[in-house]
């Protein structure tokens, strides 16, 4: 351990102001703060301070993100297997998965972060955690079939435009995450939605007739369809299982219920993520699918739309990033709340885009200040009442 | 009690050190330092030069705004050193003491047969009146400005902080006589505010012509900013002045004997003290005068007051005007190897359930001064108003004083809060941004356009 310290202590200067490398300080400051808590003490204000920081806050998002990864690169080979009729065995699906989703997170890592060293550097700051959860999530909400070179300028187009020029973490007004995929959306809209792109492998199929495995082509009465291209009861009744555990085509992360409230377990019970927001958003999902269902917009009941889609990762994930949702308690119950209210009023009435997550969540991340501002105002008015009282 | 006030936020920080409820020493005074920098806003004017014979209670400084509010000498002795710092503002008036203490005589004064003018200036000429202390801002109480009322705390919340009912015992009567006093000086009463499960165990519940007011809650829950938050906040415009039960005491014996007498039971604490305990000793003491309590060859750091809001005077400094609390901390200037990526960390402390000291509710922690991390923007929303036990917006509230708006910092609450009240936001903070200093530099903005 010290011998670690030794060495980090030998080149450190090389890398200070005047040093050979100097254009990298935050480069190696990013890493040693990585490795050490720094030597820093409190200069005034309080002596002692807690020992969290937002590394330990950012690695616990991470850390939820696990299972959902992780059924994700299981499930990529998985959906790729069925496609195929490749009757693949655990490591099979498993390898397939790793050779699918690895580049994603290497693309989403290297652009990002590379992009976040260098605004570090510019603006003299230490570089932000933030990017480890943005990073961690955006290969989780594409199709795994993105290319690779769309996703890259997606990402970059994220943290320049969604968040350096803001100012960095803490700064943005909307999800750089979300950000990503909706770049990804409207720029290539082929890529990203139809029955084709959720299942690794299918496009470049179709295209150029090769397939992972020689020999195999696609199995007759392949769908590849998700859930939400046909959101009709007679389809969707025997898949239900299917669809909390996952084993569906989707987004990579997206799919299973069960992997994202474990993530969801450990973000309340650490306190991480606020449970305000997440329930609130299922009660306005399962409020507007009902609605729908009463109206005979749809033959689903409301809990359908629960265990659809990207509702749930949306809800868990994304809504409730801390920067860009509503600031304020009651701010928090009435964002959740219309997150998920939009987002099942999308997929219902709007015969243009079957999912509404995305769309929602960057909405309300408009719209948060304004919910926010609202909710002062009321409390500042009902407090200066109540004095004027007493 | 029935209007007993239940705060349900805040944090009460298990920081070892705790002083034993015993006086280990009497400190014989040597040098004590007069420091103007211990009040808010304090353009101060010197009234004695390097050699100046004083007593206790001869004038060393005046408020240059104010040339009425004086601030006198602890101890009889000689002007030894007047100490200036960047262009020489004023830091301190060192005084040596002789070895018998001589006192200037004020007279002893029946406070049933005095008017509010009388009591004013008694309280001028003998230095006591600093220890009134206006809010908003924190400032010292301008006497031409009759407050909506005066609040007390009676008890003590901050980590480590003095026990009022040990470092008080005996001074009951000079405590009802400075209340009789201040109660003259504004017609809302003196209000006094109580640990409601200590209630019948501290002596001063038998105060009279006092109103009283309970709580229970965690730190900050003693602030007396936090209880004029739910006595009676604070509006534009309206004036409130607070004093500690420590300076009632002061000011009860100067009209009980005539003695500007501040002399004061310290409590010595911190992780760092060994066999932490009270002293007998005056304000402005030096810090080398409690060796005996530290092991000097250690990298520490020596607090005047609590270790969230005290000030760090070093090795050489002076025990504060308002303190009765010195806290001894090791500096954290250490690397730490993977610190925030460990599963558990045993040593030390953390509010936050990312960690897993939760578990061990009852355990104390030898807290050093690492900051634990690197300044970062606002990023965890929730964190601060859970330590925060006031019906405000912390985060907006400091936003606007970072952008120096004046009108915003109006509305999100600037004239209630003092730095002491956001301390603990600054402790759990995640983001490690330096809170109290951006709210001393929003009363600093606020004292200058408004006044």
């Amino acid at each position: 351990m010290s011998g670690l310290r030794n060495f980090v202590d030998k080149i450190k200067p090389t890398f200070e102001k005047g040093g050979k490398l100097g254009f990298l300080h935050s480069t190696f400051d990013a890493f040693e703060t990585f490795l050490f808590v720094p030597d820093t003490v409190t200069r005034r204000g309080t002596h002692v301070r807690d020992c969290v920081d937002l590394k330990r806050v950012m690695i616990m998002v991470v850390l939820a993100l696990v299972p959902a990864m992780l059924f994700g690169i299981w499930n990529v080979g998985y959906q790729h297997s069925i496609a195929f009729g490749l009757d693949w065995g655990f490591w099979n699906i498993v390898l397939y998965g790793l050779v699918k989703v690895l580049p994603l997170y290497i693309v989403s890592y290297l652009v990002g972060l590379g992009i976040e060293f260098i605004s570090a550097q510019i603006q003299g700051h230490e570089v932000n955690e933030g990017y480890l959860v943005s990073g961690m999530l955006i290969p989780l909400i594409v199709p795994v079939d993105v290319p690779l070179w769309m996703l890259a300028i997606a990402v970059a187009f994220a943290v320049i435009i969604g968040k350096e020029v803001f100012g960095g973490t803490g700064m943005n007004i909307w999800n750089p995450a979300l950000l990503t995929r909706a770049f990804l959306f409207f720029s290539y809209p082929s890529k990203m939605s139809g029955d084709t792109v959720w299942t690794g492998g299918v496009e470049r199929w179709m295209n150029e007739g090769v397939a992972y495995q020689a020999g195999n082509g696609l199995v007759d009465g392949f769908s590849g369809a998700t859930p939400l291209a046909d959101p009709t009861l007679a389809n969707l009744q025997p898949k239900l299982w299917d669809m909390i555990l996952g084993t569906i085509p989707g987004s990579v992360g997206e799919t299973s219920v069960i992997a994202i409230l474990l993530g969801a377990i450990l973000l309340i019970w650490t306190g991480v993520a606020s449970w305000k927001i997440m329930v609130s958003s299922v009660l306005g999902g399962l409020a507007i699918g009902y609605l729908g269902y009463a109206v005979g917009a749809t033959d689903l009941p409301g809990y359908y739309q629960l265990v659809m889609g990207g509702f749930l990762f949306g809800t868990v994930f994304m809504a409730t990033d801390p920067v860009t949702s509503a600031q304020t308690e009651t701010g928090k119950w009435i964002y959740g709340f219309l997150v998920g209210a939009l987002a099942v009023t999308v997929r219902l009435w709007n015969p243009g885009y079957p999912e509404g997550m995305m769309l929602a969540i960057l909405l309300m991340n408009t719209f948060a200040p304004l919910i926010d501002h609202y909710v002062i105002e009321t409390s500042l008015k009902r407090r200066a009442k109540k004095v004027k009282i007493a | 009690m029935s209007n007993n006030i239940y705060l349900k936020k805040g944090l009460d920080l298990p920081i070892c050190g705790e002083a034993a409820q015993n006086t280990r020493k009497v400190v014989a005074p040597d040098v004590v330092a007069v420091k103007p920098t211990d009040f808010r806003g304090l353009v101060p004017k010197l009234l004695v030069r390097e050699g100046d014979k004083v007593l206790a209670g001869t004038p060393v400084l005046a408020d240059k705004m104010s040339q009425n509010i004086l601030f006198t000498s602890p101890v009889s002795g000689t002007v030894a050193e007047v100490v200036r710092g960047e262009k020489r503002k004023l830091l301190e008036v060192r005084i040596k003491a002789d070895e018998k203490q001589e006192y200037v005589d004020f007279g002893v004064k029946k406070v049933a047969d005095m008017s509010a003018e009388q009591i004013k200036a008694t309280l001028l000429e003998a230095g006591l009146w600093p220890a009134l202390v206006q809010r908003p801002y924190g400032i010292i109480a301008n006497p031409e400005v009759k407050p909506k009322a005066i609040f007390v705390s009676a008890f003590t919340t901050a980590p480590l902080a003095a026990n009022p009912e040990f470092a008080l015992n005996g001074e009951e009567k000079n405590i009802q006589t400075a209340v009789n006093a201040l109660g003259k000086l504004t017609d809302g009463g003196v209000h006094i505010s109580f640990n409601s499960e200590n209630y019948s165990g501290t002596p001063f519940h038998r105060l009279e012509n006092v109103i009283q007011h309970t709580f229970t809650g965690k730190h900050p829950a003693g602030n007396v900013g936090v209880q004029i938050h739910h006595i009676s906040p604070i509006r534009k415009g309206e004036t409130v002045w607070t004093v500690s039960l420590l300076m009632l005491a002061a000011i009860g014996k100067l009209f009980n004997t005539g003695r500007y007498d501040v002399r004061r039971k310290v409590a010595v604490t911190g992780p760092k003290a060994i066999k932490p305990a009270y002293v007998e000793a005056y304000p402005g003491m030096a810090i080398k005068d409690i060796q005996d309590f530290y092991d000097a060859s250690e990298n520490l750091r020596y607090v005047s007051g609590d270790c969230l809001t005290g000030e760090n005077v070093g090795k050489d400094g002076f025990l504060g005007f308002f303190d009765n609390q010195v806290t001894i901390l090791e500096e954290g200037d250490k690397y730490e190897l993977l610190g925030w990526a460990k599963p558990v960390r045993c040593s030390q402390f953390s509010s936050s359930r990312t960690y897993f000291s939760w578990l061990t509710p009852k355990k104390k922690y030898a807290m050093d001064t690492n900051l634990h991390g690197g300044p970062r923007a606002f990023v965890v929303n929730d964190v601060y108003s859970k330590v925060l036990p006031m019906d405000l917006y912390p985060v907006h509230l400091l936003k606007a004083c970072l952008a120096n708006d004046i009108d915003k910092m109006e509305k999100f609450g600037i004239y209630e809060v003092l730095e002491e009240d956001l301390a603990l936001c600054e402790y759990v903070d995640p983001s490690k941004i330096y809170i109290q200093q951006i709210i001393t530099d929003g009363i600093a903005l606020m004292l200058k356009e408004m006044c």
